[in-house]
């Protein structure tokens, strides 16, 4: 028991050691420019153009469920009028990058650990390697730049329509005072709250694409283990995201107090 | 010139390299024959540093290459040019692309690319293919496309794992004379996987036999083929150990 323990820590610490390992080549490999243009453009185009109506989708039900929602316990205390300032708040530092995330994860992060775990065991990352090309610039860095350009923009988008479909939601069909929750909307929203958001959104970027990435160039043998990349790139991003999320709120929260 | 000293792999608790040593010269070609499964891939992969050895040293004219990192090895590797077993190419390119791709990283001209890919095509008779997708293409097809690829850009020392498997007699000999013509024009350092025998003879200056995870017999293309070891007669000859008789 104590023998397996043991095991599935030093396992998992070194898997830890080994993700750093490749963060950190991939970040020098960053600031040398050894990436090609024309890969990052493609990514770029997957990464965060085809990601939208995914984006979309979750960022304006979100924002209307959570309007009728918060709607539903307010109107109780006759608070009706904050509903929307509650909204905008909470799609602007939490649910809009985290749905983001979590929605870029399950597509993007997905693929990167297939594509790269195929790529893997077909041998084809060695070919890379023999044609003197360093795997982390030619695939690794294109895919990060991608991820950590689009996520914030992915997040702008699904944040403001989160927002509108949210008013559209309070003021037409549960019939708020639009003037009044208006105001209040603004009132409460500081800007500490967007640029914690974007912030975050870009953090969440970096993480899909590094864990989708190792994940695909650590995968086993096989279809199995091309499958089982994939498994794990989604589970951990999405774990790692969701617990990064809390420390960030907390510490940007401190940091931008006086914006 | 490649130089192996007392190579050792295991994977797990399964030995597969087990003291091998030898000596490649400049512009010498070598072919390696061995049992299915006895390392013979593994060996080759080991003279690029795409596998690091349990103990030993792998030197590339006169440099050892077990210690460096992936970026020091891509220095050492720009000499090398490898052919894979299963040609392993890119799957997401085009044969052009693929063909291309180490002069398309070098940042040549395109026109340049260009004229070489179709020359290299050419030469491996698969002119004309050069738009279809590596999933369109036979075993066969995609291992020329990979030997293409392997030797565009004029290395200095090309590694061939089973060139001629799976290929018909009459492209295997195209291979084979393509094989001979790459080493002479350029003085290429040369070594062979592969398990035809007449392949072997024809390209081999020298010919190797793994067995047992070592290097078992070395020798000119003659000496080989007429030994007398129980162990590389069968294997030259093809001739199987009688088992018991299920059928
Ligand atoms: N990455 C690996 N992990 C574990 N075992 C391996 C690996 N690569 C090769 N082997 C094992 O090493 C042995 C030799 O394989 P290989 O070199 O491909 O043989 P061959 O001589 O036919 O080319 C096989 O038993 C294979 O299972
Ligand atoms: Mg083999």
């Amino acid at each position: 028991m104590n023998f397996f323990a043991n095991r599935i820590v030093a396992e998992w610490l070194e898997g830890l050691g080994r993700l750093a390992l490749l963060s950190k080549e991939a970040i020098s490999s960053l600031f040398t420019f050894k990436a090609s243009a024309r890969d990052f453009i493609y990514q770029l185009y997957y990464i965060g153009v085809k990601s939208q109506s995914v984006v979309l989708v979750t960022g304006a039900f979100t924002g209307m469920v959570l309007c009728a929602q918060t709607y539903f316990q307010f109107h109780k205390v006759k608070m009706d009028t904050a509903t929307l300032a509650v909204v905008s708040v909470s799609m602007c530092s939490e649910l809009g990058p985290v749905l983001t995330a979590l929605m870029v994860t399950a597509r993007v992060g997905a693929s990167m650990a297939a594509e790269l775990g195929t790529m893997k065991v077909t041998e084809q990352i060695d070919a890379l390697r023999t044609l003197a090309t360093h795997p982390v610039d030619y695939l690794v860095v294109p895919r990060l730049l991608a991820s950590i350009a689009s996520l914030p923009l992915l997040t702008a988008e699904s944040i403001m329509v989160g927002i509108i479909s949210g008013y559209l939601v309070g003021v037409y069909l549960l019939g708020i005072d639009p003037a009044y929750s208006y105001y209040n909307m603004i009132r409460y929203t500081g800007g500490a709250d967007v640029v914690i958001g974007i912030i975050k959104a870009f953090i969440f970027g970096g993480i899909i694409a590094i864990i989708g990435c190792y994940k695909g160039m650590t995968c086993g043998e096989g279809a199995e283990g091309v499958g089982r990349a994939t498994t794990e790139a989604v589970v951990y991003a999405s774990i790692t995201i969701l617990i990064t999320n809390f420390f960030l709120t907390l510490t940007l929260t401190e940091l931008l107090r006086y914006l | 010139m490649i130089e192996v000293r007392d190579l050792k792999k295991n994977f797990g608790s399964h030995t597969i390299l087990d003291g091998v040593s030898f000596r490649v010269e400049t512009g010498e070609s070598t072919v390696i024959i061995g049992r299915s499964g006895g390392g013979k891939s593994v060996l080759l992969k080991h003279l690029i540093g795409l596998l690091c050895p349990d103990a030993g040293e792998v030197l590339i004219d006169g440099e050892e290459i077990c210690g460096l990192n992936e970026r020091q090895l891509l220095r050492v590797r720009k000499k090398f040019g490898m052919l894979f077993q299963g040609a392993a190419l890119f799957d997401s390119l085009t044969v052009a692309e693929n063909v291309g791709f180490a002069l398309q990283r070098e940042g040549k001209p395109a026109e340049e690319i260009k004229r070489k890919v179709t020359e290299m095509l050419d030469m491996v008779e698969l002119s004309g293919s050069e738009d279809k997708k590596p999933s369109e293409l036979s075993g066969g097809m995609r291992k020329r496309v990979g030997l293409a690829r392997a030797i565009i850009y004029q290395p200095q020392i090309v590694l061939y794992d089973e060139p001629t498997t799976g290929l018909d007699p009459v492209v295997s000999d195209s291979i084979d004379q393509l094989i001979l013509r790459v080493r002479d024009r350029l003085k290429v350092t040369t070594v062979v996987v592969t398990h035809d025998m007449r392949s072997a003879r024809r390209v081999g200056q020298k010919i190797m036999m793994l067995h047992n995870g070592k290097i078992y017999v070395t020798g000119t293309p003659e000496e080989i083929f007429n030994s007398t070891d129980p162990v590389v007669h069968r294997f030259v000859n093809g001739i199987s150990v009688p088992k018991e008789h299920y059928f």
